[in-house]
């Protein structure tokens, strides 16, 4: 049991970590929240004055506002949905006896050590360009027209990208996962001959289900923010414009901060959301 | 017969993982290729895979234009700074998070982790003056501070997950042998810990060194990183496939690498508790 | 006193006595394209005749370093000495007093010199608040040797009509050749950089002279269904992805039969070295409409000073450096007259050796064929041949390029991008309070 002494030791100790998120958290939002309420044009002279909710309004009456909110979950959606799938499948596999799994392994995480600048300019360029890429060559080799896949296909060009990404990542989470997956349990259901698809609907997937939980919480914080790989491949357009690339536009190329700072709350409101639902999950699957 | 099946499962696993490891990996080893081709090979059509006259121009190109070994020196500082004074300011906390959890750990826990969810860009203007007030623009303090609350959530959360796995009994017995609580986060848990302090270590020092948003608009030349060193190569006029290539090859390698050597720990530790 | 006092005491007096003592760093903040990159290497030449000055590079991507030096000026960050800009920031920015006033360089410089067109650009109310680096328009570079296999002849001052004539002759999809390559990548100094100097040679214009857009207008909707016209029949798959360095890229693997683009791009194109179709490469005016104005910009990539530089005087070095004829000289005997920094300089043009570099009188044409202070046929309220120089301008052109690039790609019509497009605007100068 934990003593007085120890509790109150224990509020210390978490001090530093708390005191300063809060103020990481804290001195920005208000400053953005305080923004927000005006006219801020730094090209304009900057300070023109407080001007109430206008820029709230301004921001979510825009034509650009729902379809970038809906672009955000898409994209979030999306590669969620086929990291994990992928992962799944993946970490089943490389749990296989077989030879050289230690190189596949480090194949298979290799893209989770790439900055997302480096990965979406190759991908852009080297694969994706519907002159020279690779995807370009190897669609004519077949007799196929080239396909323009950052302005024909974009949003999915994306989703892949980031896959790509991310997916070693989930693998890696489901893969340990896996490896803690009791043996003797799976060895008796085979002596009983539940086919293989039962095997895995009904003894790995729920056995996976914290680390799922776990890989989508993660994934989402990161996901959510998304930048590098838009402002390199497409910059917002062809209908990817997420809310953070659509409060980018409003901060620096328009220097409107005002209004970029109500995009941001409505950002920040977007990301609670978001995440009460997942902590909803968390905290069913997570005992924190 | 048993032993033939197994074999003959063994050769199609390793077929497939061997396959599918490729393919992943493929853009990275295409990326790397053609860093040693000439800029006319890079485009050849059909291209060229291996049968190419190799060069080293692109590398001895970009070493000319670029101040490359200043550019890895403050990622290294940067990457390795803010994950350091982040484990130092996260190991107290997830130990009191972990051995004497209170009603609201698990809300400060999450509460820790939302604060990821705040919109970098939304926030960009407030630190940029924060930062010209507090003369921290293009230093290397600054991104070390930044980065660090940035990441502070994930190391925390991570060192918890580790700390709640090492039994309360063993700190009970250290305390009854009248360690400190210094002594006993020092000496008794800490090494317990090690693996799963590496672990934090590693993915932190790779979330840091790819971190592209903070890094490009709060440094211009003296604290500039590696991620700065790319945006100076994507688009330059003529061809460019081959030194973007190069360019990228150099950005990413240090990190590769070190990545590789260290996937065991990495591996062994990157379960978040998703691992009852 | 403590050593650490003398020093300080020392350095102080070193300053008073003239900073010739101590060293000045200047940091500039410049784009990554090849002549910005020559500089760079040419460096040593500054620096042997300033061993005080020591010079820091921040070399980036257009659109990285664009919002880099409009967010640093923006919020008075003081990060950059030097920083490169063009002629749509520098009229906003000096206007604000954000820049220091360049009429005190040496009279050695000579900035009589200077080509009026783009003196002008970067002068507001007699003060120059920027030095020209390198001056461009836009023309027509097309291949002699496809226009000749098609039996056709490019004018010199060719017309909408004959350019689409000429486009279908070159293009053979099957030998990827396409008859024309444009701009098609979002933004403002991309696809609509183009369009909107393309528009003002359909009498087109942005905003009538009360401020309202003009975007769903009959002249506009003319020049996106001209400018779709040729794209979709005789331009290269995927477009509406292409800046100018992709279209580079292609024109020199000689994909392209013309190209309309930067007089800069002439260097590039007839360069040995990159291009394959180095020897077949002709020029010609921007085309027109027989409306009285020409597709053609005016452009100059120019260095400035922000007012908060503490090495202001060291910085003045440097750009009258940059920007003198002795440069110029300098690259010329290096790398050959073809590849000098272009189009600021009349002196250039007088030159007897320039003049054999074969692009160099279409060069000075566009260039002098640019009007900013009466870009289109009909009266504007503003300034600026292919932007409109108004702070907004950059962030309503971005979005209206990305809605014009999404009809491109065939995502929606021309006439549903345009309506979208004098919505934003409408929403955009509205929230500006015009």
């Amino acid at each position: 049991m934990a003593t007085q002494h120890s509790r109150s030791a224990a509020r210390l100790m978490m001090a530093p970590a708390v005191i300063l998120l809060l103020g990481w958290m804290l001195v920005p939002l208000i400053m953005t929240l305080l923004f927000s309420f005006k006219k801020y044009l730094p090209l304009r002279g900057g300070d023109l004055g407080w001007v109430g909710f206008d820029n709230y309004i301004r921001f979510v009456t825009s034509s650009a506002f729902w379809p970038s909110v809906l672009t955000t979950l898409t994209i979030v959606g999306g590669v969620l949905v086929i990291t994990v799938v992928l992962g799944v499948f993946l970490a089943i596999l490389l749990n296989q006896p077989m030879w050289g799994q230690g190189i596949v392994r480090i194949l298979v995480i290799a893209p989770f050590f790439v900055m997302p600048t480096v990965s979406a300019l190759v991908w852009k360029n080297m694969f994706m360009d519907p002159v020279n890429g690779l995807f370009a060559h190897l669609w004519k080799f077949f007799g196929a027209e080239p396909v323009a896949w950052l302005s024909e296909a974009s949003l999915s060009s994306i989703v892949m990208i980031v896959s790509w990404q991310w997916l070693p990542f989930a693998t890696l989470i489901l893969l340990t996962a896996i490896q803690s997956l009791d043996s003797e349990q799976l060895e008796a259901s085979e002596m009983d001959g539940a086919p293989k698809l039962a095997q895995f609907g009904y003894i790995t997937l729920p056995h996976l289900g914290r680390a799922i939980t776990v890989v989508v919480l993660i994934q989402t914080i990161f996901l959510l923010s998304i930048f590098a790989e838009i402002f390199v491949t497409t910059q917002g357009s062809f209908g990817t414009r997420t809310l953070t690339y659509l409060i980018y536009q409003r901060v620096l190329e328009s220097q409107n901060v005002g209004l970029g700072s109500a995009g941001g709350v409505y950002a920040i409101i977007l990301a609670n959301i978001v995440a009460i639902f997942l902590m909803r999950m968390v905290g069913k699957n997570l005992d924190a | 017969m048993a032993r033939s099946v197994t074999q003959k499962r063994k050769i199609i696993n390793t077929a497939a993982a061997w396959s599918v490891g490729l393919l992943i990996f493929f853009p990275i080893l295409w990326t790397i290729l053609t860093s040693f081709k000439t800029e006319a090979q890079a485009i050849s059509d059909p291209p060229v895979f291996l049968a190419f006259d190799w060069t080293l121009e692109n590398y001895t190109v970009v070493l000319e234009r670029s101040d490359y070994m200043r550019f890895l020196w403050n990622s290294i500082i940067i990457a390795g700074g803010s994950t350091l004074l982040g484990i130092i300011i996260a190991i107290p906390a997830a130990w009191s998070m972990a051995f004497v959890p209170s009603k609201r750990t698990k809300d400060i826990l999450l509460w820790m982790l939302s604060t990821k969810m705040l919109p970098a860009v939304g926030v960009l203007y407030p630190i940029y003056l924060i930062f010209i007030k507090m003369g921290l623009l293009d230093s290397k303090i600054g991104l070390v501070v930044v980065l660090m609350l940035i990441n502070l959530p994930i190391i925390v959360w991570m060192l918890y997950t580790y700390f709640k796995e090492i039994p309360g009994e063993i700190l009970e017995a250290a305390r009854m042998d009248g360690a400190s609580l210094r002594e006993e986060v020092l000496y008794v848990l800490t090494p317990m810990a090690i693996p799963g302090i590496a672990s934090t270590v590693l993915l932190n020092v790779i979330l840091a060194w790819n971190e592209a948003f903070w890094t490009l608009n709060l440094t211009a030349a003296k604290a500039a990183p590696l991620t700065a060193f790319i945006a100076s190569y994507s688009s330059p006029e003529g061809l460019f496939y081959a030194k973007l290539s190069a360019a990228s090859t150099m950005a990413i390698a240090p990190i590769l690498i070190l990545g590789w050597f260290s996937q065991k720990q990495l591996v062994s530790g990157l379960t978040f508790g998703a691992v009852k | 006193m403590s050593l650490k006092k003398t020093l300080y005491a020392a350095s102080a007096f070193a300053l008073l006595a003239g900073a010739s003592y101590s060293e000045t760093t200047v940091t500039i903040a410049t784009v990554n394209n090849g002549d910005m990159i020559r500089m760079q290497g040419l460096t040593d030449d500054f620096t042997a005749q300033n061993p005080d000055i020591k010079l820091e590079w921040v070399t980036l991507e257009e659109n990285v370093l664009r919002q880099r030096v409009t967010q640093d000026i923006a919020a008075k960050g003081g990060q950059f000495d030097v920083m490169t800009i063009g002629t749509y920031e520098v009229p906003i920015w000096g206007k604000q007093g954000w820049l220091v006033s360049l009429n005190d360089l040496p009279d050695a410089w000579d900035a009589d010199d200077l080509l009026p067109a783009i003196r002008g650009g970067l002068t507001v109310d007699g003060e120059l608040y920027a030095a020209p680096f390198y001056g461009e328009s836009s023309m027509v570079m097309y291949r002699k040797d496809l226009m000749a296999a098609a039996g056709m002849e490019m004018p010199e001052a060719p017309t909408w009509d004959e350019i689409k004539a000429a486009a279908a002759a070159m293009t053979d999809k099957e030998g990827e050749v396409y008859g024309i390559c444009l701009r098609g990548k979002a933004g403002w100094g991309e696809n609509m950089a183009f369009l909107t100097a393309m528009s003002n040679s359909f009498g087109a214009r942005w905003f009538d002279e009360n401020w309202k857009p003009e975007l769903n207008g009959a002249e506009w909707t003319a020049t996106v269904n001209y400018y779709m016209d040729l794209m979709n029949n005789y331009g290269p798959p995927g477009a509406s992805t292409n800046g100018f360095n992709e279209n580079l890229s292609l024109f020199q693997q000689g994909k392209c039969g013309m190209w309309i683009d930067a007089t800069v791009a002439a260097s590039f194109v007839t360069n040995p070295k990159d291009s394959t179709v180095a020897d077949q490469v002709g020029f010609a005016l921007a085309p027109d409409n027989g409306m009285g104005k020409r597709g053609n910009w005016l452009w100059a990539w120019s260095l400035g000073i922000p007012a908060g530089s503490d090495a202001t005087d060291a910085a003045k070095k440097f750009v009258a450096w940059a920007t003198s004829k002795e440069y110029t000289a300098l690259v010329a005997s290096k790398e050959g007259w073809a590849n000098v920094p272009p189009g600021t300089r009349t002196s250039l043009y007088e030159n007897a050796e320039y003049a054999k570099v074969p692009f160099a009188a279409m060069t000075l044409g566009s260039i002098n064929a640019a009007d900013p202070t009466a870009p289109s046929v009909k009266p504007v309220p503003y300034t600026g041949v292919q932007f409109v120089a108004i702070p907004e301008f950059a962030g309503i052109a971005t979005q209206v390029g990305q809605e014009i690039s999404a009809a491109l790609a065939g995502q929606q019509t021309v006439e549903q991008a345009l309506d979208k497009a004098q919505m934003l605007t409408s929403e955009e100068m509205e929230a500006a309070g015009y």
